[in-house]
């Protein structure tokens, strides 16, 4: 099993709630202190080398006009990431390809991190949460179609190595295509797509990428692995390794129950501070007419909310408990905290990633990188017995 | 989970380039008035449209993707929209045609008539969107796809009587159209944001008599920006109609008519 530390580098000090109608597209940036807001890019960059000093990966994501997450072009951080880790491999998951206007530069991006990193890059593409429509400018029309050619297209610029090619796609189109420098890993540096349904899953295994699945618990995530695994079985192709599938939890591991369970209290602000109006959670075309329209009866979302990539309704109001019991969070000791992932890991059948989300909202510096450091040298160990195991059998 | 109950291939009316739409046909004497809506629910506009008929003979369609009209995948754009209009007017031989344009349907109207002006006699604009003006920060239109619901209906409507209110207490096919159309209005005017920058060098030569009309409390497309518009058009009349937003053929459908039927004298 492969681990990543992640952090979505938020900047977590906010005027109250209730002074704003949502954290994200139209929170005014003069709530940010730069100066605070670099001190914070200081430790969130130290905390990936920890994570990489102590045999984990790294992982970062990207989101705009958001206090949630301040890794707005994740390729730099990627290429910042790329120089400061040595070992780790570098997962960027994603880029948001369905609200970005020109593949080709983000091929190119691509590539240049996995040059420098000198082939550690891992790369990720999603649709983008129903935020970023107005945050980008993006049509949330047809996303789903326009993210699977920007991908056919960086993949196609990757790989095609004897001078341009033409795009003449529906949504993308480029005379002359010839990525200069090329990536380091050949074919192409591995692909992540994520999957928050399983109805995403099939496409994701028609072209034998990694899926990669947030915060769906064991049900939700079981479900989205499955059906990855059944379009294998319809297609004939032999079934997946354990290293296609990613998940992404809130983790933090004490040296006591008690220590964990404090750290993933910390944790939960991650969950408990996407306040969004209705307008950027439903926007038009993002999802079915009637499904939005049922959201627009529904009731009123615009108080702190939990985030979108979840399939799980209503994990603001939950317990501690009630989150671990559904594999959201795993929090705890090591033992405690190993039990829990193995739990996991045969409910759904098996996975070789888990995204370690380690740090949110106001937990500091310190209890950060102490959360990482017992995951790495008591947990891993612990797990490793276990997966081996069970991949022996 | 509920969904609208489209037109089938036998219903409707055969628009241009064979697109079959929902339509409502009112009146049967005096020339044609082509009615193309905004984004509101089509049983909103239905008093207007009787109204007009007892001068004309009222066409209505839904757009291609608004209420049960179905939208064929290549029509995704306004100027596709407008040349199904054309076509259909070609192919039957209208002249003379009144074509009213309502918000979005103002900006189709622009595209027709910047199109082909030979069978529009009059050109009437309400509350149109379709012409980007001034500096790129002016925002010509309330983001509507930003707003939440009850500020969007405060902006929409003077008289909060006409609002839906609280969406959970609307019935379900209303709110359902209303999605719809939503939709549609984001697959023809997401960005640009409701305007084709083509327009503003083109509307000058729309040299056919134009009214312009203009609820005075629109907060969508405030009556500045459409007195603006009306200078742009080389035969424009603006008229400011009191006590209506920016649907004032829903707040005052007797009040539009008559300023139509003035001007088609």
């Amino acid at each position: 099993m492969q681990y990543w530390h992640f952090n979505e580098a938020a900047y977590p000090d906010l005027p109250d709630p209730e002074t704003y109608d949502s954290i994200r597209v139209t929170l005014p940036n003069g709530t940010i202190d730069p100066g605070h807001a670099a001190d914070l890019w200081d430790r969130y960059i130290r905390e990936w080398q920890v994570a990489d000093e102590c045999g984990l990966n790294v992982m970062v994501n990207e989101h705009h006009s958001t206090a949630t997450c301040m890794t707005s072009a994740a390729p730099v951080v990627a290429g910042i990431l790329a120089r400061v880790t040595t070992n780790a491999r570098i997962l960027l998951l994603g880029n948001p390809v369905a609200n970005r206007q020109d593949p080709v530069r983000i091929a190119e991006e691509m590539a240049l991190i996995d040059l420098i990193s000198r082939g550690r890059l891992e790369v990720g593409f999603v649709r983008g949460v129903q935020y970023e429509v107005s945050a980008t400018n993006s049509q949330p029309i047809r996303m789903t179609e326009r993210m699977w050619e920007a991908i056919d297209l960086i993949t196609t610029a990757w790989t095609t190595h004897d001078g341009p090619f033409n795009w003449e796609g529906e949504f993308f189109q480029h005379r002359q295509v010839n990525i200069w420098p090329r990536p380091y890993q050949q074919p192409t540096p591995p692909i992540w797509i994520t999957a928050g349904t399983p109805s995403s899953s099939g496409a994701i295994a028609d072209h034998d990428y990694h899926v990669a699945t947030f915060l769906g618990g064991l049900e939700g995530t079981r479900k989205v692995f499955q059906a990855y695994r059944d379009r294998l079985d319809e297609l004939g192709k032999p079934g997946a390794s354990d290293d296609k599938f990613g998940y992404a939890a809130l983790v933090y591991t004490g040296q006591t129950d008690e220590e964990g369970r404090e750290g993933a209290r910390e944790l939960l602000w991650y969950l408990q501070s996407n306040k969004v109006t209705k307008p950027f959670t439903y926007p038009p075309g993002y999802m079915p007419y009637q499904v939005r329209s049922a959201a627009l009866r529904g009731p009123n979302a615009s108080s702190s909310g939990a985030p979108a990539l979840s399939p799980i309704p209503d994990m603001t109001s939950m317990s501690l408990d009630d989150l671990i019991e559904l594999g959201v969070v795993f929090a705890g000791s090591p033992a405690t905290v190993a039990a829990q992932i193995e739990r996991f890991y045969s409910h759904v059948g098996g996975l070789g990633n888990l995204f370690l989300m380690g740090q949110a909202g106001h937990m500091g510096h310190e209890q950060t990188v102490r959360g990482i450091r017992r995951f790495a040298e008591d947990v891993v160990p612990r797990l490793e017995r276990v997966t081996e195991k069970v991949s022996a059998t | 989970m509920q969904t609208l109950d489209l037109i089938g291939a036998e219903d409707g009316i055969e628009f241009g380039y064979g697109v079959r739409l929902d339509a409502r046909l009112e009146g049967s004497s005096g020339p044609l008035a082509l009615v193309l809506p905004g984004s509101e629910r089509s049983s909103e506009d239905a008093v207007f449209i009787e109204a007009l008929a007892a001068h004309f003979t009222v066409v209505a369609p839904s757009h291609p993707g608004f209420g049960l009209s179905p939208r064929p995948e290549w029509c995704a754009s306004v100027s596709d929209i407008a040349d199904i209009y054309l076509d259909w007017l070609e192919a039957s031989g209208h002249t003379d045609v009144i074509l009213i344009g309502l918000q979005f349907g103002g900006w189709v109207a622009l595209e027709m008539a910047t199109r082909s002006r030979s069978r529009i006699a009059q050109l009437v604009l309400v509350d149109s969107f379709g012409v980007k003006l001034g500096s790129p920060t002016d925002r010509n239109f309330a983001d509507v796809f930003a707003t939440p619901h009850d500020q969007l209906e405060n902006l929409i409507y003077a008289d909060q009587a006409f609002a839906l209110g609280e969406l959970g207490g609307a019935p379900e096919n209303t709110v359902l159209e209303m999605a719809r159309n939503d939709e549609a209005l984001a697959i023809y005017g997401w960005e640009p944001y409701l305007y084709n920058r083509r327009l503003g060098q083109t509307i000058d030569r729309i040299a056919v008599p134009t009214l312009v009309v203009w609820g005075a409390e629109d907060g969508i497309a405030s009556p500045d920006y459409g007195r603006r518009l009306a200078a742009h058009l080389p035969h424009a009349r603006f008229e400011q109609i009191e006590q209506a937003g920016h649907r004032p053929q829903v707040e005052r459908p007797h009040r539009v008519a008559e300023l139509i039927l003035t001007a088609a004298r």
